[in-house]
């Protein structure tokens, strides 16, 4: 799994290419935590790359989205989902706690 | 019927998920059943580590593929605590975000993705047997 992050005005944005597993999502854990310690909290995560992902990469979802919604300070935001990806939030519930947009463009804009 | 042994660590996933994903494939499986059945094992392998073994490195987790007429097995052995996730409550996916518990989905990932699961406690090791159906069967 690779992770790239870029940091705009209004949000930043981070991408995730590969699988998100048991091994891979501490890593990701770790990246949103950073952000999150520098004071931001308006994060849009690119699906459009990613191949594959388990309840372990739910479970970093699900905590970072509780964290960046704290004191209403910001939000993750999920973009460009591939169909398979989808059909596993959907049956998680996921599809109802996240916003979701088609593409990175949208998600940003919504900031 | 092929079968592969792993080391029981999280790195062996990818490793799982590409055996899965050929045989699936031979055994006849579209491309979304596939993906599915490669999450259910998956969440069986990381709940295996977890806590059958309590941690990575501790054994081995031997993985057998049987294609069928209707579809595939998958049969996952391990040598760890015997560990049943069936007692695990099942999540409320309609609770709102601050209800939600981070964990607890992988077992009824495994239950909704695949249409058989079946697990045996041995004396010397446990077995997870799992069928996926293909829908054209």
């Amino acid at each position: 799994m690779e992770i790239s992050t870029n940091q705009f005005k209004r949000c930043d944005v981070v991408k995730v290419t590969g699988r998100l597993d048991s091994a891979t999502a501490p890593k990701l854990a770790e990246e949103f935590a950073r952000i999150n310690s520098e004071g931001r909290f308006k994060i849009v995560m690119d699906f459009t790359q990613l191949e594959f992902i388990s309840s372990a990469g739910l479970r970093v979802l699900i905590a970072t989205l509780k964290n960046c919604k704290r004191y209403n300070r910001g939000e993750l935001v999920l973009a460009g989902l591939p169909a398979n990806i989808l059909s596993v939030f959907d049956l998680a519930g996921f599809t109802s706690i996240f916003k979701i947009f088609d593409d990175v463009l949208t998600a940003v804009a919504a900031f | 019927m092929k079968t592969r042994t792993f080391p029981g660590r999280y790195e062996s996933l990818a490793e799982i998920a590409e055996f899965v994903t050929i045989e699936a494939t031979n055994a006849g499986l579209s491309h979304q059943e596939t993906f599915e059945l490669e999450t259910a094992v998956d969440e069986a392998v990381s709940n295996i580590i977890e806590h059958a073994y309590g941690g990575e490195g501790i054994g081995e987790i031997k993985c057998h593929c049987c294609a069928e007429d209707d579809g595939i097995t998958i049969i996952l052995e391990d040598y760890g605590q015997p560990f049943n996730p069936s007692c695990i409550p099942t999540p409320d996916i309609k609770a709102q975000l601050k209800n939600r518990k981070n964990h607890g989905l992988g077992y009824f990932l495994m239950c909704q993705l695949m249409d058989d699961i079946k697990f045996d406690f041995h004396h010397d090791h446990n077995r997870l047997t799992m069928f996926k159906r293909k829908k054209e069967s």
